[in-house]
C-alpha cells in the first residue's frame, strides 16, 4: 500500500448534513449539519457528545441506514472511490458485503437459526465451505466467552450480554476496509470487553479503519487517533 | 431539504435480471397499476410492501405472465428472451414461466392440484418443460421436495391431505423443480402459524443462500419483508411511493405513507 495520505485513506466525508422529515408532526428534526473528517488506513476515530446529539445518526448515514441530505462520503474500496452519500443501493450491498462492518447494541436473530450458524453467515456468504466457517465461528464463539451448549442454540432467547456477544462475533469474523462501532461494549461482562479491545486492536493494526461511539471511552483509549465532538442543533419548524 | 437523487450502480456491471418499465394496468373504473417500474439484480432479493388493493400481486401476476398490462415493458435478461415479454404469445409464455419463472401463492389453490399426489403436482411442472422419462421424473420431483424440506414419507400423499406449511412447501418445490431464474412469492406466509412461518422462511433463506435464486417476494408483513429482502419497493395506489435498501426503507423512510406504515408496526 502506498505511504502518502492520500494512498492509504479509507473515508472521505465532507459538508455530511442529515435531518428527519417527520411528516406527521410537520417538523424535521436536524440531527447534524456540515460534518467532515478523513480516516486513514488503521485509523480509529472517536465520537464524542452528549445523549441524542446525533453520534449512531452519523454511523448509520455513513452506512446508508439514513438517507444524507447534503455532502459526501468518499469511500475508498478495493477498485476505486464510490460516494455512499450518493451510490445506488446495489453497491451499498456489494460493500456492506465485501468492505463495511458495522456492529450495534442490537442483533437481529432469525428465529430458529442457531448461534454458531448466525456467526458463521458471512463467511458462507463469501463461499467459504460450510464446516470451515463453522469452525471459525466457534473459535470466535468462544474467544467472546459464549459457552459451548450455547453454540447450537437459538440466540433469539439469550440474556441481551450473549446476545451481544453472539453480534460481535459476527461482525468481526470477516475483517472489512472500514469499521462502524455503535457502542459495542455496552451490556457486555470484563472478559468479553476485553476480547473485543483485543480483537479491534488487532484489526487496527492490520489496517481496519474504524469510527467508534462508546459509552465507556476508556474501554479503548489507547486505540483513539482522533476525536469528534458533536454538538446539539435545534428542531426547526418547516413547511413539508 | 430532501434526500439526494441516487447513482447509477457503478460496482455492479452486470445487467440486472429482471426489468420493468411503464407498467399500467385498469380493471374498469380501477387503476391497478399506474406507470410502475422495477428492477431486480441477479441473486438480489426484492420485497414488495404495501396495503391492499396497493397492486402489488398483480404487478407479482405481470412478472408471472399471467396477465398483460395496458401498457409496458418487461425484460429478463436470459439467452432465450429478447425484447418484451409481453409480446410473446400463450404457448411461448407458458414455456418461459414452466422453465425459467418459479411462482408460490398465498392460496395453495391457485398453485396446486389437490387431489393429487404431491410429487405429482413437481413432475407436472417438469412434464410441461418436456421431461418424459418416469425415472428422471420421480428423482428430480424427489430432489425438488427435499430442498424445499417437504418429509420425504408424505410425498405421494396428495395436498389436501397436508397442513398449510406443507402445502407451502409443494409449492416452492414444484417453483425451484426446474432451478428458474426467478421465484415470486405471494404472501407465502400469511395465513400461517408463527412457528410455521419461521420454518418457511428458513427453508426460502437456505434456497436463496445455497441456490442464490432472484427472488420478488409480496408480502404486507414486515417483518418477513425484513428478515428476507435486499431491497424493498413500497406501493399505495397503484404507484411505487419509495424504494431502498430494506433498513434505510424500515429506519428512514422519506414518503409520508412509508412513515405511517413503519410506524404502524407492532
Amino acid at each position: 500500500m502506498p505511504n502518502s495520505d492520500t494512498g492509504r485513506q479509507v473515508l472521505c466525508v465532507e459538508g455530511l448534513s442529515k435531518s428527519f422529515r417527520m411528516h406527521h408532526l410537520g417538523q424535521s428534526l436536524h440531527a447534524f449539519e456540515g460534518v467532515s473528517f478523513t480516516l486513514n488506513a488503521g485509523e480509529f476515530l472517536l465520537l464524542k457528545g452528549p445523549n441524542g446529539v446525533g453520534k449512531s445518526t452519523l454511523l448509520r448515514t455513513i452506512w446508508r441506514s439514513y438517507l444524507p441530505e447534503a455532502g459526501h462520503v468518499w469511500f475508498t474500496h478495493g477498485a476505486g472511490r464510490i460516494d455512499l452519500a450518493r451510490a445506488a443501493d446495489v453497491d451499498i450491498a456489494v460493500l456492506r458485503r465485501r468492505d463495511m462492518g458495522f456492529v450495534t447494541q442490537f442483533l437481529i436473530a432469525r428465529p430458529r437459526v442457531p448461534a454458531e450458524e448466525i456467526v458463521a453467515e458471512p463467511l458462507r456468504k463469501a463461499g467459504v465451505a460450510h464446516n470451515d466457517a463453522l469452525e471459525e465461528a466457534r473459535r470466535w464463539l468462544s474467544a467472546f466467552g459464549v459457552k459451548r451448549d450455547l453454540w447450537r442454540a437459538y440466540p433469539t432467547s439469550f440474556s441481551g450480554g450473549e446476545q451481544q456477544k453472539v453480534n460481535l462475533a459476527r461482525a468481526l469474523i470477516q475483517p472489512p476496509r472500514l469499521l462502524l462501532l455503535d457502542e459495542p461494549t455496552a451490556s457486555l461482562d470484563a472478559g468479553a470487553r476485553a476480547a473485543l479491545v483485543a480483537r479491534l486492536t488487532e484489526l487496527k493494526a492490520a489496517g481496519v479503519a474504524m469510527i467508534g461511539v462508546f459509552h465507556h471511552p476508556g474501554d479503548v483509549a489507547a486505540m483513539v487517533d482522533r476525536d469528534i465532538l458533536l454538538t446539539a442543533k435545534e428542531v426547526e419548524d418547516v413547511a413539508l | 431539504m430532501t434526500v439526494m437523487e441516487r447513482l447509477a450502480p457503478q460496482l455492479v456491471t452486470g445487467a440486472p435480471l429482471l426489468t420493468m418499465s411503464g407498467i399500467s394496468r385498469r380493471f374498469g373504473p380501477v387503476v391497478a397499476l399506474d406507470d410502475v417500474a422495477a428492477t431486480v439484480w441477479p441473486g438480489e432479493v426484492l420485497g414488495i410492501v404495501g396495503e391492499s388493493g396497493s397492486g402489488k400481486s398483480t404487478l407479482l401476476r405481470m412478472m408471472n405472465l399471467e396477465d398483460t398490462p395496458d401498457a409496458g415493458a418487461y425484460h429478463l435478461t436470459l439467452p432465450e428472451t429478447p425484447g418484451n415479454l409481453f409480446d410473446l404469445d400463450r404457448f411461448a409464455r407458458r414455456q418461459l414461466c414452466a422453465r425459467r419463472i418459479g411462482i408460490v401463492y398465498q392460496n395453495p389453490h391457485l398453485g396446486l392440484l389437490m387431489g393429487h399426489s404431491s410429487s405429482g403436482n413437481v413432475a407436472e411442472r417438469l412434464l410441461i418443460a418436456g421431461e418424459r422419462s418416469f425415472a428422471t421424473l420421480r428423482a428430480k420431483a424427489k430432489g425438488a421436495l427435499e430442498a424445499s424440506e417437504f418429509p420425504l414419507t408424505r410425498m405421494d400423499d396428495p395436498p389436501k391431505q397436508l397442513s398449510g406449511g406443507m402445502q407451502q412447501r409443494v409449492q416452492l418445490a414444484k417453483a425451484i423443480a426446474l432451478e428458474p431464474a426467478l421465484l415470486l412469492l405471494d404472501e407465502p406466509t400469511t395465513g400461517l402459524d408463527v412457528s410455521v412461518q419461521a420454518l418457511v422462511l428458513d427453508t426460502l433463506k437456505h434456497l436463496q443462500r445455497d441456490r442464490a435464486i432472484t427472488m420478488v417476494i409480496v408480502s404486507h408483513d414486515l417483518g418477513v419483508i425484513r428478515t428476507m429482502a435486499d431491497r424493498v419497493m413500497v406501493m399505495r395506489h397503484g404507484q411505487v411511493v419509495e424504494e431502498g435498501l430494506v433498513d434505510q426503507v424500515f429506519q428512514d423512510p422519506q414518503h409520508p405513507y412509508t412513515q405511517e406504515l413503519v410506524h404502524a408496526k407492532l
